[in-house]
């Protein structure tokens, strides 16, 4: 591979398969701290994860996109690897059921009681909002 | 030497069991084909988790973090991973072996996390205490059952009421190689060897947010993994020991009705010359 390549290497894992691995010019996802873009000879990176859609640019060929959620990436100048609890391609995501756990999460936020885990309930929504952007 | 009829009914119900023995061993070889390629796939995850892992500690030496210290409390808690079900040779024994053989982990002062009843059953017997039984989830075991696990046995962690947690499971080595294995979990020690084979493969990392919230969230996804590639090996290893055991048990079977059925052609024959010999001596002592 010639130095001035902009390709890297992505990899994303989940713990049932090695969800996906190819090449990309860049990749986009959701960090805890915001979102990034990576592109080759980032500096060498740890990062969380935050639930959120991935998207890897492809030299010559159509964009990739996959929701995952929770997890961390390690970021090295020639290589990405996700490392995430959940990774679906938005073939694989069910829209209704999606649609259906947005609602209950929504409904949970909006009369919450002493009793409602609001941090649950947000991360349920936020799953749920992924999920659907990803699916569309 | 017992009659004819004895040994005749002995050959069938040895049969039969040899009948059951065989379907069992046919039941584990096609869930062992299963659940061995399940543990393949998890492989990958947990390779790089391990890997992230010692990587961070390698670099985070002095780091003072909950995780890596060692504890006031004297209590320890293990997580003992067996089977629900029996007829597996050694495998639930020999875990089980482990934890009261080892060193550390003696009755007085150890907390068991039980998945799976038989060892859950054995431990109890020696005098354990069973902080929580989690029986149904080696039936099929799921990424979030682990998850489940974990943040279990880490609340009771960071709460102090236990010191160390460690994990007794069956290492899947190959179909005919199943090792029980006792490691520590936390506070996480790695050998130094893979620490610095870690160190020196990487470049200087950086860290977001910063090192010891990183610790904060991968160690317990560590735990987890390991906790969910355990549960997996453990299942593959149980179906490999019970097709072990079962073929055993299948041609020690043959090995005995081969043995009944020639005593009992020896009996047939000594009772059809004893027969001969009674119907010539009662003609000739009519003649």
């Amino acid at each position: 591979m010639a130095d001035d390549s902009r390709i890297f290497k992505v990899e994303i894992i989940t713990p049932d398969r090695v969800f996906h691995t190819g090449e990309a010019t860049m990749i986009e996802f959701n960090t805890a701290a915001g979102e990034i873009g990576v592109y080759k000879k980032h500096i060498p990176l740890t990062t969380v994860l935050a639930p959120g859609m991935v998207t890897i640019h492809r030299d010559g060929e159509e964009n990739l996109v996959a929701a995952v959620h929770s997890g961390f990436a390690e970021i090295l100048p020639d290589k990405v690897t996700l490392l995430a609890e959940i990774a679906e391609w938005p073939e694989e995501i069910d829209k209704n059921r999606a649609e259906a756990a947005r609602q209950r999460a929504e409904e949970r936020l909006a009369n919450k009681t002493e009793a409602t885990d609001l941090k649950r309930a947000e991360y349920a929504l936020r799953r749920a909002l992924t999920r659907i952007d990803v699916a569309k | 030497m017992a009659s004819m009829r004895d040994i005749k009914r002995r050959k069938g119900s040895i049969q039969s069991t040899q009948q059951i023995t065989k379907a069992m061993k046919l039941v584990s070889t096609v869930k062992l084909q299963k659940a061995r390629n399940r543990a393949e796939q998890t492989n990958p995850y947990f390779n790089y988790m391990y890997r992230t892992v010692a990587s961070m500690l390698a670099k985070s030496g002095g780091i003072n973090h909950p995780y890596l210290n060692r504890r006031d409390s004297g209590k320890k808690a293990v997580v003992v991973i067996t089977s629900n079900r029996g007829l597996a040779g050694g495998y639930n024994s020999n875990v089980v072996k482990l934890v009261t053989g080892s060193d550390d982990l003696n009755a007085g002062n150890t907390e068991v996390y039980a998945i799976g009843s038989k060892g859950k059953e054995a431990l109890e017997r020696r005098g354990y205490q069973i902080k929580a039984d989690g029986s149904q989830i080696i039936e099929s075991p799921s990424y979030e059952d682990a998850a489940a696990l974990c943040r279990r046995v880490l609340e009771a962690y960071t709460a102090g009421e236990i010191g160390e947690i460690y994990l007794a499971y069956t290492h899947f080595k190959n179909t005919v190689s199943h090792e029980p294995t006792l490691i520590k979990l936390l506070p996480v020690e790695l050998d130094g060897e893979e620490i610095e084979k870690a160190a020196g493969s990487n470049v200087l990392m950086n860290y977001e947010p910063g090192e010891e919230e990183a610790l904060d969230t991968i160690i317990p996804k560590y735990v987890t993994s390991l906790f969910y590639g355990a549960l997996v090996e453990a299942v593959a290893s149980e179906n490999g020991a019970r097709m072990q055991a079962m073929d055993s048990a299948t041609s020690n079977a043959e090995e005995m009705i081969s043995d009944l059925t020639l005593k009992y052609n020896r009996a047939r024959q000594g009772s059809i010359t004893q027969e001969l010999t009674e119907i010539i001596a009662g003609a000739s002592a009519i003649s």
